[in-house]
């Protein structure tokens, strides 16, 4: 098999230029006589501006421009994926720590700095609410102004909206439950912590915009430049390069309308590079208190599942209501439960604007659901692992009863993370397992178009509207060419990240792009293979009914040819190239609860064994296994690194991330120092990663997406094993040394 | 004030090129590699010391770039991601990388390779957590860290093509 054609591992495209240091990341760009732009904030969350007096900074030798909210349109335009409710800057109050009320623009950093720390806000502070309790007690004040909220019966509460799934009735399956298990979970406030911070950048370009942005969504982007500026689509240009990481932190607009007002003000290129405390103010995962109330029969069976799903969303939307929707609706998991009720939050709040973040809203309700299912089993006294088996839907059963059945034979999965384990297998004393399944639907909707052109000499370059944020999309899109048009790897070039060049792509998000853009490549590629069908009919005079172009060669009855011999004397003297134009769309469902059904699902099996210190509370991953439903690994290195990737991201959560807050609403552990994520030193000791591969997938060559399964079931595959060895059961993460020693402290004689 | 800043002569040699230039007392040698050099290999994320992501060597010792004044490094050699490449071929350490999947987004990659090619230097046959000791200071999100080890490994082995 060759190695650039599909389900090789060739080099990653672009590989070079990160080894080289030549890759350039928003931030490495340098654009003629750019403005630095520094963020003026607050020391506190909320809090009403009295007034911002900006005549000492504007003394600064070098400063253009200091922007606050009355520079700005008035009423100053509000902006959000879900809802518009962000405005460009505060205006009037501020509503979380590190909220912008007024931006520098400057010769220099230096002269940016100097100046932003020379702008005098004069403020008052306001009570605030940084806690899911405080947000709903009815004394508390509200986050949102109602009046942002026409029409919206919950606009006098902090709760965003309330979402109810569900079927069959849960009462009456509690009345004939033999078992009932109820537990409170919580699940704690991370950050997406990229290695490469934020990066913004405007320009004025001729009678319109351009801006470049470490985003994963640039047609949004562009998108509400347009609304916001009154400018057409095609005069907001956006460039997207690479992200240096994403994780869901970057897919919708943040400060970029700010800059391109800014820009359009000093009639100069602007840049503003986040830091990282500023990102930890800019993006987060919603944190969750989840109460489950899982009903068993006496052999195990589930009888009914009822989740309350409180989310803690921060004070402007972005796309956390979605989130929490979108996560909470297949908190039953991958089960086959009769009675199933769940109500969740979107609770707003002080704090950092919550948006996606790899798992989107899965991980928390799958933290206690799957905890849960361990209780029940302990409380049977029926194995965890065969627990599961007997629950599990069966592909092809409409576990979700009006959604995509279940698309894997998941037994298979799951069967092969035991073995990996060595589940059932005696252990080391002070060492304990755990074994939790995650689900996450796919894409509900979906719209990719590409643009592949095979040029006169055979090399192709594909257009194509995906971030490569670290997946490695770039290096499955040219394979699929490869594979179809028959080029070499480093015969095909990857366009990506350029609106005024590449066509239109929704999003790059619920790891759909193998599948979506994939699937639109495979038919750009296809419509090529169509029209050299014709002119290989034409040049033989055969019909074209007996050729088959396929496998990057052309199949004539009696031989075959090279795809160059056809395109060559195909093309003429003149030369010129063919080019294909494929779609993907994945229509809304009106009625659907989640407004389409799931693409696929992300399915994933993990488990581990952990060994606990009693003195410390220090939890030692002795294995790791992960093992993940993929349809067909286009790349399985890559598969393998996306794997484990999300499956180290998992950690952290579960055993160190968490943000702290003070009473004013400030994060204290703001940055590298306080905030620790997974390094090198905390590994575990062993991991295995495996796919599962059906070929079973809606993606090209029956690929399924899955960036993100390895993370879902991470902590209560942990939890599990720590309860395993030490006999106690911890339901708040992260799992800190010191929450465990304090909960092996307080354990009742085993 | 930008315009009236006080400003030092200072002599570096980067990837083996001399250069002269006229350095603000406070800017960092990051500052001045990604500025004024217009090197932008090195990352820039934490500003700290904590991440790693500016790692460079300098004068033979691994240095987070944004906690040394360029001031400091007067004199100094100092070597980057983009001084790694010999003849403009990529070094075994760097194809290693590549050929064991270690790099994703690539953004900490540049820190992560001057890290590990100073290791490579000092103890050709490193073991696995003298590995990880020796990158616990470079952060990876993308957490390819397994593959970063192997890449290492593989190199020292001579295995790496
Ligand atoms: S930027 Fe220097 S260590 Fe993080
Ligand atoms: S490759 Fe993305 S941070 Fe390391």
């Amino acid at each position: 098999m060759r190695t650039d054609r599909i389900g090789g591992s060739p080099n990653r495209v672009g590989g070079i230029g990160r080894v080289t240091g030549s890759q350039q990341y928003v931030a490495d760009i340098r654009l003629q006589d750019v403005l630095e732009v520094k963020l003026v904030t607050l020391d506190c969350a909320r809090a009403r501006i009295i007034s911002i007096d900006t005549s000492a900074a504007e003394l600064v030798p070098g400063v253009r421009l200091v922007m606050t909210a009355a520079h700005l349109p008035q009423p100053v335009p509000r902006f959000g994926p879900q809802f518009s409710d962000r405005p460009i800057i505060a205006v009037g109050e501020t509503k979380y720590h590190g909220e912008p009320v007024a931006a520098v623009a400057a010769e220099t950093r230096d002269a940016a700095e100097e100046a932003a720390r020379l702008v005098r806000v004069e403020y008052e502070e306001l009570p605030a609410v940084f806690t899911i309790a405080a947000a709903l007690d009815p004394a508390s004040p509200l986050v949102q102004d109602p009046s942002l909220r026409a029409g919206d019966p919950l606009a006098g509460t902090n709760v965003l909206r309330e979402h109810r799934f569900g079927w069959g009735d849960v009462e009456v399956a509690a009345s004939s439950a033999d078992l009932v298990v109820e537990n409170a979970y919580t699940f704690p406030m991370v950050t997406h912590f990229a290695i490469e911070p934020h990066a913004f950048m405007a320009a004025p370009d001729g009678d319109g915009i351009a801006i470049w942005s470490s985003i994963q969504h640039p047609n949004w982007l562009q998108k509400i430049i347009s609304q916001i500026l009154g400018l057409p689509l095609a005069k907001v240009r956006v460039f997207a390069p690479d992200p240096g990481g994403g994780f869901g932190g970057k897919q919708h607009t943040k400060l970029e309308p700010l800059v391109a007002f800014m820009a359009l003000r000093t009639g100069r290129p602007v840049r503003l590079i986040l830091t990282l405390e500023e990102t930890f103010q800019a993006v987060r995962r919603t944190s969750a208190e989840v109460r489950v109330r899982t009903g068993f029969m006496s052999d195990g069976t589930l009888a009914f599942q009822d989740v309350q799903a409180n989310y803690l969303i921060g004070a402007y939307a972005d796309i956390a209501d979605r989130v929490v929707s979108k996560g909470s609706y297949p908190a039953a998991g991958p089960y086959r439960v009769p009675a199933v009720r769940i109500v969740s939050r979107s609770v707003l709040s002080h704090t950092t604007p919550a948006t996606a973040f790899r798992g989107f809203g899965n991980p928390q309700v799958n933290w206690a659901v799957e905890s849960n299912m361990d209780e029940g089993a302990r409380a049977l006294a029926i194995d965890r692992l065969e627990i599961r088996l007997r629950n599990l839907a069966r592909k092809g059963e409409a576990f979700i009863p009006v959604d995509t059945p279940a698309d894997g034979d998941w037994e298979q999965t799951v069967r092969r993370a035991a073995e990996l384990i060595g589940w059932g297998t005696p252990l080391q004393p002070g060492r304990g397992r755990g074994l939790a399944l995650g689900i996450k639907s796919g894409p509900t909707t979906g719209l990719s178009y590409a643009t592949v052109r095979l040029l006169a000499d055979g090399s192709v370059i594909v257009y194509a509207g995906t971030s490569d944020m670290g997946q490695g999309a770039r290096t499955v899109f040219a394979q699929i060419a490869a594979t179809e048009l028959g080029a070499p790897l480093d015969w095909i070039t990857v366009v990506m990240g350029d609106t005024a060049v590449v066509p239109y792509d929704q999003q790059t998000s619920a790891s759909r792009s193998t599948v979506l853009m994939g699937n639109a490549i495979l038919r750009a590629c296809q419509s090529i293979q169509a029209q050299l069908r014709t002119m290989a009919a034409r040049l033989h005079g055969l019909d074209e009914a007996d050729i088959v172009v396929e496998g990057g060669a052309v199949r004539l009855p009696d031989r075959e040819l090279p795809i160059i011999d056809v395109l060559k004397p195909g093309l003429g003297r003149l030369g010129g190239e063919l080019v294909g134009n494929g779609e993907m769309r994945k229509e809304a469902e009106p009625g659907h609860p989640l407004g389409g059904s799931a693409a696929f699902y992300e399915f994933n099996c993990t488990a581990v064994e952990a060994e606990v210190d009693e003195e410390t509370g220090d939890v030692t991953l002795v294995r790791h296994v992960t093992v993940s439903d993929v349809g067909k690994a286009l790349n399985p290195l890559q598969v393998t690194m996306q794997d484990e990737g999300a499956a180290i991201m998992g950690l952290g959560h579960t055993l160190m991330e968490h943000y702290i807050y003070d009473e004013r609403g400030r994060i204290r552990n703001l940055g590298a120092i306080d905030y620790r994520i997974p390094t090198s030193m905390d590994l575990p000791l062993e991991m295995l990663s495996a796919m599962v591969e059906n070929a079973d997938g809606p993606g090209p060559y029956g690929s399924k997406g899955m960036s993100e399964g390895a993370l879902l079931c991470v902590a209560p595959a942990v939890a599990a094993a720590v309860r395993d060895a030490t006999g106690v059961a911890i339901r708040d993460l992260p799992l800190t040394p010191e929450r465990v020693w304090r909960a092996l402290r307080d354990r009742s004689t085993p | 004030m930008s315009e009236m800043l006080q400003t030092v002569p200072i002599e570096l040699t980067v990837n083996g090129r001399r250069r002269a230039l006229n350095v603000a007392v406070h800017h960092t040698l990051l500052d001045v590699l990604r500025d004024d050099l217009e090197l932008t290999g090195t990352k820039e994320c934490c500003l700290v010391g904590e991440c790693g992501a500016c790692t460079v060597s300098l004068d033979g010792r691994i240095v987070d770039s944004c906690l040394v004044l360029a001031v400091e490094a007067d004199r100094a050699q100092v070597t980057t991601v983009e001084g790694l490449a010999v003849d403009g071929h990529v070094s075994p350490l760097q194809q290693a990388f590549l050929d064991k999947g270690a790099v994703q987004c690539g953004f900490c990659i540049p820190g992560q390779l001057v890290a590990a090619h100073a290791l490579l230097a000092e103890r050709p046959h490193p073991t696995v957590p003298e590995i990880q000791e020796g990158l616990a200071g470079n952060l990876c999100r993308c957490a390819c860290y397994q593959q970063i080890i192997s890449a290492v490994l593989a190199t020292a082995e001579g295995t790496a093509r």
